[in-house]
């Protein structure tokens, strides 16, 4: 992502208003020939650079706040700073990056595309993913991963407690330490397709220099797919 | 009673359902989970009477002199708000708990009547999307098929809290209907039990989901109603806080309010009857000055025109019917006693919309089942009875004087019971007693 392309279309929100500005982002105002946008003076604003539907290029200088790239489409957003709840929330697809530290519920629903955070990511990470990927360069919080059903989350961290809560397909990859797993999810033996996927997932989040063979994975223990009364301890 | 009669002497504790249920509880393990709705009698619209009008009231002429029925829906905030014929729109269930035909019959049914279908757990087909002039699609807790093409095609977006059915509680689609095509949109395995989750992934609270509001307006250019949808836990507090959060229209469904499947325990014992739900949610519309500004839609129970002018007469602006929906598109048919009798069933009584095995073809998704609905004959069924519905409002609003069913008050109105009254907020019928209301 070029971030200091000079074509870049400049939209200020300390002067645009929000709907304004994702207007522009979403091509609805004719504003977005060039492709590439740089949103200054975001000042946490919520949803910043939700529902893009084509291969821009956004790079939002500054913290954002809830739902920032919220069901992105192909898009390619960087967010230089932090981020609030639900960033990358049901993204079909495209690469959210964001360099700073993340709220709860990151990428959560995701169907597809690549959610990368460069710090910490809160509670309840990739809640309910779908299919889409995350990686988190820092620890994740507690639930992460709750009823995801498809799609694969790395930490290079530690994650927290409850990892993986009635998780369905989904793949979690964790370098770090495990609080606790959560019901019915359960560690799973690395292998070499496991290993493939995985530094698949770590280059495109640039980090080629992290080991694959450093992590441990989880799954479904595919004991709670079906409801039966003796597993009452577990609901 | 004679001496003989004594050991046939049924307990009213103890009575013949209690015990099918302790022993069918202590034989199997396991709680029930059924479909259709509530079946314990819970005070409803039967214990309202219109007043009609007379002296000091002047009728209209049936047939002669116009009634409008029409409802505008969403524009407090939505660029392009919903415009129905009708004050009935068809409530949301899914294609998974229903078969494609049902779905499609639904969506030709309302859209010749000039009303609004609804999407459910699982997401938009193509077939609901061709058949339905206005679709409003839900955004519910699961995000099963959820994506944002959909959200665009929609007439209007409903983020559902919770349903009538089962306010507080997730849903739950047995494994036996998790067909292939029924997996792939909701990105699960085939043949699990699929459970929806009770709670939004990525907010909680009306603080939360004011965000959540503005995010799918700016993906939807601020064109879009948003209705929420609730149960009827705590309807006026519900009320006020989607109103706080910027719904555009709000849903309320009472406790009669029908399901494809959720726990027995959950459909008879949470939640509260469609009169209260009405009466709370007008007053929180009301006290906040934002009653007919904030549109609000009423299910649970609907089953006549009676049932719509009295809706409508306690405020609200439209209803919305599931279970009704279905039965006129065919389900508990006469004509198919001896399958449902094979299934342990009559017409009339059959709940079991969770097990997919729905002889009529509308709650199951297996494949020949299925093929007995057809779906343009079903869909002329629902119109016609959308059509009656409509008819029987205007008979009644044109009985009280009334140019517009919206005109309908709560004025025109007493209660037979002390139970309705309190909980409609009418007086009870020979006296201006409405219980828990003081005297002014």
């Amino acid at each position: 992502m070029n971030s200091a392309n000079s074509n870049a279309v400049r939209i200020d929100l300390g002067r645009h208003s929000l709907r304004d500005a994702n207007a522009s982002l979403q091509g609805r105002n004719g504003s977005g020939e060039s492709g590439y946008f740089r949103v200054v003076n975001p000042g946490g604003a919520h949803a910043i650079a939700c529902g893009l539907d084509a291969p821009v290029e956004v790079d939002i200088m500054g913290h954002a706040g809830y739902f920032c790239a919220g069901m992105n489409k192909l898009a390619r957003i960087r967010v230089a700073g932090n981020a609030g709840q639900g960033i990358a929330e049901n993204m079909m697809s495209g690469l959210v990056r964001v360099e700073g530290d993340v709220s709860q519920c990151a990428g959560a629903t995701a169907h597809g595309g690549l959610l990368v955070v460069g710090g910490n990511a809160a509670a309840r990470c990739g809640i309910s993913l779908k299919g889409g990927d995350i990686v988190v360069k820092g620890n994740v919080g507690h639930m992460s991963m709750f009823m995801a059903q498809a799609g694969r989350l790395v930490v290079l961290g530690d994650a927290g407690d409850s990892l993986g809560d009635s998780i369905y397909e989904a793949r979690i990859y964790v370098r770090g330490g495990i609080g606790t797993l959560g019901a019915d999810c359960v560690e799973k033996p690395v292998e070499s397709i496991h290993l493939a996927e995985l530094r698949k997932l770590l280059d495109q989040a640039g980090c080629e220099d992290v080991d694959a063979g450093d992590f441990r994975r989880f799954g479904s223990g595919r004991n709670l797919y079906n409801f039966k009364a003796e597993n009452l301890d577990d609901y | 009673m004679t001496g003989e009669n004594w050991s046939l002497r049924e307990s009213s504790t103890f009575d013949r359902n209690s015990i099918d249920y302790i022993r069918n509880a202590a034989a199997t393990g396991l709680y029930r989970i059924r479909g259709f709705g509530a079946k314990r009698r819970v005070p409803n619209f039967d214990d309202l009477l219109m007043k009609g009008a007379s002296m000091s009231r002047y009728p209209l002429e049936g047939y002669r002199e116009r009634c409008g029925t029409d409802v505008v829906l969403g524009a407090r905030h939505a660029s392009k708000p919903v415009k129905l014929k009708i004050p009935v729109t068809i409530a949301g269930m899914s294609f998974g708990s229903l078969s494609a035909n049902a779905k499609e019959a639904l969506g030709r049914g309302a859209s010749e009547a000039g009303t609004s279908t609804t999407t459910g757990d699982g997401g938009m087909t193509g077939e609901e999307r061709e058949h339905s002039k206005t679709l409003v699609y839900q955004y519910l807790p699961s995000r099963y098929g959820m994506n944002p093409d959909d959200l665009r095609r929609a007439d209007a977006i409903e983020v559902v809290v919770g349903q009538g059915a089962k306010p507080g509680g997730g849903g739950m689609l047995l494994g036996q209907k998790i067909t292939s095509r029924v997996a792939e949109m909701r990105c699960l395995p085939e043949g699990i039990d699929q459970r929806s989750a009770c709670r939004h992934p990525d907010w909680t609270g009306p603080d939360d989901l004011a965000i959540k509001i503005l995010e799918l307006r700016e993906i939807t250019g601020w064109e879009k109603p948003i209705y929420v949808k609730c149960g009827a836990a705590r309807p006026y507090y519900d009320t006020a806080l989607s109103i706080k959060a910027g719904a555009d229209v709000v849903v309320i469904d009472g406790m009669q309010g029908g399901t494809a499947a959720t726990q027995e325990v959950f459909i008879e014992h949470v939640g509260q009857p469609t009169l209260v739900a009405v009466k709370e949610a007008v007053q929180a519309l009301c006290d906040f000055g934002m009653h007919r500004k904030v549109q609000l839609v009423v299910g649970g129970g609907i089953r006549s025109g009676a049932d719509v002018a009295k809706a409508l007469a306690l405020g609200a602006d439209a209803v919305s019917i599931g279970t009704a929906a279905l039965v006129a598109i065919g389900d508990q048919d006469p004509a198919l006693d001896d399958e449902y009798r094979k299934l342990g069933s009559a017409p009339g009584f059959w709940e079991d919309y969770q097990d997919g095995s729905d002889p009529a073809g509308i709650t199951t998704q297996d494949p020949e089942l299925s093929s007995r609905l057809d779906p343009i004959l079903a869909g002329r069924k629902l119109a016609n009875y959308l059509r009656v519905l409509a008819m029987e409002a205007q008979t009644l609003a044109r009985a009280c004087g009334k140019s517009h069913v919206h005109n309908l008050e709560p004025d025109d109105m007493v209660a037979l019971t002390v139970e309705a009254a309190a909980m409609a907020g009418v007086p009870l019928a020979g006296t201006n007693w409405i219980p828990g209301k003081e005297a002014g």
